[in-house]
């Protein structure tokens, strides 16, 4: 065993900023992994990476990435990013941000920028709680799940997000868990390759605080949880998809190609300009 | 954005046109270089973003129809960052909506530019109607302490000319400018003399001198307090965030003398450069008794009362704000230390009017307040002009 | 899991399974356990030793184990865990 050499994902991150606020276990971690993976496996220019986060744990993921970065407000990194992909689309756009922040605030711009197959990659980290707020209900929070605005249980239906993804139009659709690893790399990989609207939710834990109000206190009984309740499927039927505490439907759901905004837009645009 | 080269006809068309406040509002964009429009049809607003529908894409930018003025301010100010000048249009109940996006674009020192025709509030209130009700929102309307830029054209004219200082004032200082029409302003037909493009001053952002490095701060202003802007793409690699933030662009949540640089900065970016920033415009205000101080629309009608006074032999001028904020308390307070009484005339229940009142210090303040349909007549304000000789 | 069979595979002298040597950046491990339950080898236990946060971090129990799977290198949020491919040259 040697210590000192440099961690081969060392290169992806900011070294000023590591070690990350995250706590113990938390899936971020692994999602800013895999991540760092998929940049060095697909060997992409760094410099034109830009990395949009919004609100949240995750959020802070765009601090740690070693590449251009925005944490813009609650519930906006997609509308920031459509501006900047529009602007100049040779940049490599990815959205990194939480179930909340796409889904409760944010879920307007996510329906919408997959209705127009925007090219840009959107990674969710799912963990069923706003963790950073100490650990109230969201849109994905599972039905009876203790919360600290869920003191009697959560009465709300929680949202499918790969329907919800697959609905709204998206080119790309996969569901992993942090347990995921390679699956969730090559996912990422294939998504940064694919034209259009790419979404990737990843099932992570938040052990701190979800984990320890529904009954799974430590970082290895969340895993636990994500290793028992996981069937690789792919490409079922995204609408019976929905997580329950016996079943994580796992896999590829969608994969079809489409023309993305940015090439209608690009047609449309040498058309008017050509004009007169 | 540009394979086909763009003629530079297709981006001003010079000469004397005919054309609405929208319209020229429009044009005065994409002759200051404006290539990305994010925007929410909205009365009286609607025809800027239907001509950059139009325009853009023949000059090899992007006009996008966002869902809401919220991710039309947010892809503002990603276009921005991306590198392109971007703008947005609205009107009152969609510049609420932007006002959290404006604070981010505050604390990212985004260049950009929001027009607001401004009409009948509060709430849905009279979508085809003026009004100046927006004009302390424009200032205050986001949270936190900052400054802003705002300015009040008054003409078609104006539509052209404001809007392209706008950019300028925004790349220039790193900030949101406002542009605060209203919708007789914005509707109204009038002609425009576009000038030729090569004759046109346009200011492009400050950028970095020194190639990426490890230790690049994007935030580490210059003598005029504004730090020159990295796009992304270029290499820098770097951070920003709406959180408060060091030279860097890095968090710091926790520092007391982090949040008191970053936001007397902010605030001092403006303040300090005040002199640079502000415009009036005088009229026959050299031996003047009574002073009209009025902006926008409701600075039309004052000119025509002032010029009807004086042919009463009634010593009467107008100051016209061309910018709102940073407020001109100094041209205010001149104006006010010389005449016996300054009437204001207001297409609201007082506004601009307590800046006024504020630096005119004892100088007794008229305000004529108006709502609705109707601008002030000349008439109405001349009878305050004549009262106060009285 | 590993696969029980009658036979060795007729090539199995000339593929050679990579052998990993294990690195780890103790001071930036917080404890989560992944690598140490999720290692198909069990090359990794919980040592003894305590780190700069309190905890123990993990320690190599043989290893000659490892496979180079890189299962804890992409599992450990904390970037403290890697392997890196063992030279062989005069056998492992």
């Amino acid at each position: 065993m040697i210590e000192e050499l440099g961690h081969p994902y060392e290169k992806f991150l900011r070294k000023d900023r590591i070690p990350h606020i995250w706590c113990e276990g938390c899936g971020n971690g692994i999602i800013l992994n895999c991540f760092a993976m998929a940049l060095d496996e697909l060997n992409l220019d760094l410099n034109k990476v830009v990395v949009v986060s919004g609100i949240g744990c995750i959020g802070r993921v765009s601090g740690y990435t070693n590449t251009d970065s925005f944490h813009t407000t609650h519930g906006r990194p997609i509308a920031f990013a459509t501006g900047v992909k529009l602007a100049n689309p040779e940049l490599k756009v990815v959205v990194i941000s939480g179930d909340g922040d796409l889904f409760a605030i944010g879920g307007n711009h996510f329906i919408h920028a997959a209705r127009r197959n925007l090219d840009i990659q959107v990674i969710c980290a799912n963990n069923f709680i706003y963790g950073m707020t100490g650990g109230q209900y969201g849109p994905t929070t599972p039905l009876e799940s203790w919360t600290t605005t869920t003191p009697y249980g959560n009465i709300e239906q929680a949202f499918n997000l790969v329907h919800l993804a697959a609905a709204c139009g998206s080119v790309y659709v996969a569901r992993w868990t942090t347990l995921h690893t390679r699956w969730l790399t090559e996912a990422i990989k294939k998504a940064l390759q694919k034209e259009g609207f790419s979404f990737i939710e990843v099932v992570s834990q938040c052990p701190e605080i979800f984990g320890r109000y529904n009954k799974m206190e430590t970082p290895l009984k969340m895993m636990k949880w994500f290793k028992e309740a996981s069937v690789v499927q792919h490409f079922s039927d995204p609408a019976k998809a929905e997580i329950t505490p016996n079943r994580i439907t796992v896999g590829e759901f969608v994969d079809i190609e489409k023309p993305s905004y940015g090439r209608l837009l690009r047609e449309m645009t040498t058309r008017a300009a050509e004009k007169k | 954005m540009t394979n086909i080269a763009i003629e530079k006809s297709k981006v001003v068309r010079s000469g004397r046109r005919f054309m609405s406040g929208d319209i020229a509002c429009a044009e005065g964009a994409l002759a200051a270089g404006c290539l990305f429009f994010a925007g929410y049809p909205i009365t009286p607003a609607t025809e800027i973003a239907e001509h950059m529908a139009r325009r853009l894409p023949e000059v090899e930018g992007v006009y996008i129809q966002m869902e809401d003025e919220i991710g039309s301010m947010a892809a503002v100010i990603g276009a921005s960052y991306a590198g392109v000048k971007a703008m947005t249009a609205t009107s009152g109940p969609g510049f609420s909506l932007m006002m959290e996006n404006i604070g981010l674009a505050v604390m990212t020192e985004t260049p950009c530019v929001v027009v607001n025709v401004m009409r009948g509030g509060p709430s849905t209130g009279q979508p085809t109607m003026p009004g100046q009700q927006d004009v302390m929102q424009a200032r205050w309307g986001s949270h936190g302490d900052y400054e802003i830029i705002a300015l009040a054209p008054s003409s078609v004219q104006e539509m052209f000319d404001l809007t392209i200082e706008a950019f300028n004032l925004a790349e220039t200082y790193r900030v949101p400018v406002s542009v605060l029409a209203d919708e007789i302003v914005g509707h109204m037909w009038e002609r425009v003399n576009i000038p030729d493009i090569d004759s046109i001053k346009i200011v492009n952002r400050k950028k970095p001198t020194a190639p990426p490095s490890n230790n690049f701060a994007p935030f580490k202003p210059e003598k005029d307090l504004v730090p020159p802007m990295a796009i992304f793409g270029e290499g820098y690699r770097f951070h920003a965030t709406g959180l408060t933030h060091d030279e860097r662009g890095y968090p710091r949540t926790e520092s007391a003398e982090a949040q008191t640089r970053l936001v007397r900065r902010l605030c001092d970016k403006i303040r300090k450069n005040r002199d640079r920033i502000i415009r009036v415009e005088k009229a026959m205000l050299e031996d003047a008794e009574v002073a009209v101080v009025a902006y926008g629309i409701a600075a039309r009608a004052g000119l025509s009362a002032v010029r009807k006074a004086r042919a009463r032999g009634i010593k009467a001028g107008l100051l016209r704000l061309v910018t709102l904020w940073p407020f001109p308390d100094e041209q205010v307070a001149l104006v006010a230390r010389q005449v016996k009484a300054i009437v204001v005339p207001e297409m609201n229940c007082g506004q601009m009017l307590r800046e006024v009142e504020r630096a005119a210090k004892e100088t007794p303040v008229i305000f004529l307040s108006k709502l609705g349909e109707e601008p002030h007549k000349p008439d109405e304000i001349l009878d305050a002009i004549e009262g106060v000789q009285r | 899991m590993p696969v029980k069979t009658w036979r060795k595979p007729l090539d199995a002298d000339k593929v050679k399974s990579p052998k990993g040597e294990v690195h780890l950046i103790k001071d930036r491990c917080k404890g989560c356990g992944y690598c140490i339950e999720y290692c198909p080898k069990d090359v990794l236990e919980e040592s003894n030793e305590i780190n700069a946060r309190g905890i123990h971090p993990p320690r190599v129990i043989d290893e000659k184990r490892c496979a180079l799977c890189g299962f804890c290198t992409a599992i450990c949020p904390d970037f403290a865990i890697f392997t890196t491919e063992k030279n062989c040259e005069g056998g492992c």
